[in-house]
């Protein structure tokens, strides 16, 4: 839905007040109508392109959650205590059908809650996993990697977007659009200036591409790609990718995205710890049997546990914010191994499960720990209500020292088909929100091109006005063939 | 002997306080930079300086009205022999006689002494010969003062002017036009003694020569003042130090202030070093910390935009010789956001600057409306600098405010104006307006 919207205008168009009994001529900056005094901004649907920054909120005590209403739009996700036996042996697991996020309850028979015995529709696009490439663990690290595939479409560049007026940054994103490289060294703004040891620009001051501001990793079958955005000055978003393996060799892929959160102090270096941390945890852990949910669960302990310590290193403090609190970040992660889908997650970064076939229903896996998804899991708001609301992108969890209570949520599932997996900051959701936008945003092929099809969704947040970090990772799940589980 | 010494040149930091969040279309980069000298102390005892070999020339008043009361000229003799004993041995030194002509009363052949026991008792023998006659021509001192200094290799010039009148015979033309020629060439600090002197012409020539400006109204006091001040001077390290701004391309120096330890607008003093850079004097420091307050105004910029609104660097005289080269810096950043929060923030340093300024400033045009005698204008001004001062805990400003107004609400800056005010007190907190104090950490 709210993928078909530009940015608009701090403005709400009208040419005359909408109050039939008025109709006074009036300018797109008001917010009053000057003859009758109507709310013209009440109008306009919230802009899709607004800038939400990610804050933190008290935590307040929410009201037991009523019976879900089959009609709701709210996603259904499960949450630990409702998957029963879920052993470190990695077997044995209850049937876990994919939810579908459509008004259609979930128990609507479907293809989408086929056992996962089931051998799974033929879905030409088989991603090919590869499993020689898994078996031996790689370090997780928030190393860059210049993509060097050979794809026709270029990904957005950053050091064009930062030139580009965002009202008018739409083009920066097409391909091949950076004609005119600057040689090393020359500053990237007025293309005169030597650039100094400081990383800014000896002539106009301007500050130039750090390495954070775009970055890209591909490993094995998953990728990548994290990017500044346009409008804020510095990429607060991390991830990291883990390629490692169970006990008995089969391969497990681990992809970790987190969002500092802009108000704390030192946000950047906040999920950057906690990529880090999660990434390195659930990476020693799989190999040791630790089932995938489980290693998931630590991996966010250890990730909030990187975060608070951040605290008390405390830090040049130079630019800690004012009133700044301690550094802060969200995290969402995914496990994707013979045949089980894991997604652990603190905070509003997403998940989403994108069906190779795409006429199947797309599935957001994650519930936000925000003020909307709070009210509308309380139902005190419908959906509509709750994130027309200001306070709607406050999340009410996070990982750092000031975080009221950890509660790590995790969830598994058994796709029955071919897909990709999308774990993602709302640097992208807010511009590819519903499931099915995420599915109609993201390349028929991503499961062959995960690289590709990161920057490509990267470019579609950019497109969309690029309002926050937008940081993505995609892996590709195959389903095991039939009966192979059993033996 | 002293003069093998080993020089220790102290080490600079830089320290920049700042909110560098703008709004959409801000332009205006406020920073507090701090300055912390450290490591060139008052170390040996006979090193002349920390930083070298060192000169002093002591400029006695000696116009006909020092003898109006006598214990003035006994007051001037008390405080020069002090400032003598404080020399450390090996400071080449020299005493000038001032009036409408300058004359050297020791050595007295146009060089500088050497500091020593017995040239230190020959100088305070010299000064039974200083008699009060004559007018008063500040000018030719300097001069004077700067001829003798440029005379000798020396790191450290310096030099301590005490007066007790109007620069009645001489114009003030010919003043500026010495200052003008002994800036940059030693540093000079100024008293008045008594009351019947010109404020403004003695912290005039403190400012242009980097030095300190004070009242010494009861001459008994002059000797202890004296001293403070040689001891203060032996412990300079290095000299010529400039604070050097780069600033990018479309960008503006609104104003370079020193806000502590006293105020003082150094924006007219810029030297331009080569492209968009610009040098700042700050005279010669020893152990000590200096803040300054630097506004620039950048061209606005997109959000999500991060620039580097000036770079700030403190160049030093190479002691062999050498260019003077930058040691250390600060970086002042812009960037510009939409969160409303971070934007409307205030330095703490920044806003605690604005306030010494302003009530630096409070406190002067006070003065100035009181003289003309537009009392009311007098009340508003000095009520304000009552309440900016105690707001700011700057007990020593608001102590000597207190002698010249009544106050009946420090908070509310509710004053009255003291009938009768004597003139020294008036005098005092004039002169020293400008100092500040620090922000409470």
């Amino acid at each position: 839905m709210r993928m078909d919207q530009k940015p608009q205008p701090p403005s709400h168009g009208l040419a005359a007040c909408p109050n039939p009994e008025c109709a006074e001529p009036v300018d797109p900056r008001d917010r009053y109508c000057g003859a009758c005094g109507y709310d013209l901004s009440a109008t306009v649907e919230p802009p899709g392109g607004q800038d939400r920054p990610t804050m933190p909120i008290a935590a307040p005590v929410w009201p037991e959650a009523p019976p879900r209403d089959p009609g709701s739009l709210s996603t259904l996700t499960q949450h630990p205590g409702e998957l029963p036996g879920t052993d470190s042996g990695g077997r044995d697991l209850p049937t876990v059908p994919v939810r579908t996020d459509g008004p259609v309850a979930a128990p609507e028979p479907s293809a989408a809650s086929a056992p996962v015995a089931a051998p799974a529709p033929s879905a030409p696009p088989t991603p090919a996993p590869t499993p020689e490439a898994g078996p031996e663990p790689v370090p997780p690290s928030g190393e860059t990697v210049r993509g060097g595939g050979d794809f026709e479409l270029a990904a957005p560049d950053p050091r064009v977007a930062v030139r580009v007026d965002p009202a008018t940054a739409a083009p920066a994103a097409a391909p091949g659009a950076d004609p005119g490289e600057p040689a090393e060294g020359t500053c990237v703004a007025c293309r005169a200036g030597r650039v100094d040891g400081d990383g800014y620009c000896e002539n106009c001051g301007h500050a130039q591409p750090r390495e954070r501001d775009h970055m890209e990793r591909e490993l094995g079958t998953v990728a990548a790609v994290s990017d500044r955005g346009l409008r804020h000055h510095r990429n607060e978003d991390s991830f990291a990718l883990t390629e490692t393996s169970l006990p008995d060799g089969r391969p497990a892929t681990v992809a970790i995205v987190c969002d500092g959160v802009s108000s704390a102090h030192r946000p950047d270096e906040a999920s950057a710890a906690a990529a880090r941390a999660a990434g390195a945890v659930i990476g020693e852990a799989l190999p040791r049997g630790t089932h995938p949910q489980q290693a998931m669960h630590e991996a966010i302990v250890a990730a909030a546990e990187a975060v608070t310590a951040l605290a008390r290193t405390g830090g040049d403090g130079a630019d800690a914010p004012p009133g700044g609190n301690s550094p802060a970040c969200t995290i969402v992660g995914s496990v994707v191994t013979d045949g089980l889908l894991v997604v652990g997650w603190v905070g509003d970064s997403r998940a989403y499960w994108v069906p190779d076939d795409r006429t199947a229903p797309a599935a957001r896996l994650t519930e936000d720990d925000s003020w909307a998804a709070q009210m509308v899991k309380a139902g005190l708001m419908n959906e509509a209500q709750a994130y027309a609301d200001e306070r709607a992108h406050a999340i009410t969890g996070w990982l750092g020292a000031d975080a009221y209570e950890l509660e790590p949520h995790t969830a598994a599932f058994k796709p029955d088909r071919p897909g990709v997996v999308v774990v993602c900051t709302d640097g992208l959701w807010n511009y590819a929100e519903a499931a099915e936008a995420m599915a109609g945003a993201l390349p028929a092929d991503a499961a062959l091109r995960p690289l590709h099809a990161a920057r490509v969704l990267v470019g579609h947040a950019l497109d969309g006005g690029g309002h926050d970090n937008i940081t993505v990772a995609l892996t590709p799940f195959t389903p095991p063939p039939a009966g192979a589980g059993s033996s | 002997m002293a003069n093998f010494a080993k020089p220790s040149v102290p080490q600079f930091s830089v320290d920049v306080y700042q909110n560098e969040y703008l709004p959409v279309g801000g332009r205006d980069v406020d920073a507090v930079v701090t300055v912390t000298a450290t490591g060139g102390g008052t170390s040996g005892a006979t090193g002349v300086t920390a930083g070298g070999p060192a000169g002093v020339v002591i400029m006695v008043d000696c116009s006909g009205s020092m003898d109006y009361p006598p214990t003035k000229m006994e007051g001037a003799r008390a405080a020069t022999a002090a400032a003598i004993d404080t020399l450390r041995d090996g400071t080449s030194f020299a005493v000038v006689a001032g009036n409408h002509v300058a004359t050297p009363l020791y050595p007295g052949d146009g060089r500088l002494a050497v500091a020593g026991a017995r040239t230190r008792a020959e100088a305070k023998e010299a000064l039974g010969r200083l008699h009060a006659d004559g007018g008063t021509a500040i000018g030719t001192w300097l001069r004077l003062a700067d001829a003798l200094l440029g005379g000798e290799d020396l790191v450290i010039r310096h030099a301590v002017l005490l007066t007790d009148g109007r620069n009645e015979h001489e114009s003030p033309e010919s003043l500026r036009a010495a200052l003008d020629a002994c800036a940059g060439r030693f540093t000079c600090d100024a008293r008045g003694v008594g009351t019947d002197w010109e404020v403004k012409e003695v912290t005039g020539i403190a400012s242009a020569l980097l030095g300190s400006a004070d009242i010494v109204a009861d001459p008994a006091g002059l000797a202890a003042d004296f001293t403070a001040m040689m001891e203060n001077v032996m412990g300079k390290g290095v000299a010529d130090v400039a604070l050097r701004l780069w600033t990018p391309v479309g960008a503006e120096v609104v104003f370079v202030k020193q806000v502590a330890p006293a105020v003082a607008d150094l924006t007219g003093r810029r030297a331009d070093t080569g492209p968009r850079a610009g040098d700042y004097p700050t005279g010669s420091w020893g152990d000590e910390s200096r803040d300054y307050h630097v506004r620039v105004r950048v061209p606005a910029n997109a959000v999500g935009q991060e620039m580097l609104a000036a770079r700030v660097s403190l160049i030093v005289p190479d002691p062999a010789g050498g260019d003077a080269r930058p040691v250390s810096q600060g970086l002042i950043r812009a960037v510009w956001t939409h969160d409303v929060a971070m934007t409307t923030a205030i330095n703490p340093q920044v806003a605690h600057y604005t306030g010494q300024a302003e009530l630096a400033d409070a406190i002067q045009a006070g003065l100035d409306a009181r003289k003309s005698g537009d009392q009311d204008g007098a009340t508003a001004k000095l009520g304000r600098a009552v309440q900016l001062a105690a707001a700011s805990g700057n007990a020593d400003t608001a102590k000597l405010l207190s002698k010249v107004v009544d106050v009946v609400d420090a908070a509310a800056g509710t004053v009255r104006l003291k009938a009768k005010v004597a003139e020294a007190d008036e005098m005092t907190l004039e002169t020293r307006s400008t100092k500040t104090v620090r922000v409470k950490r």
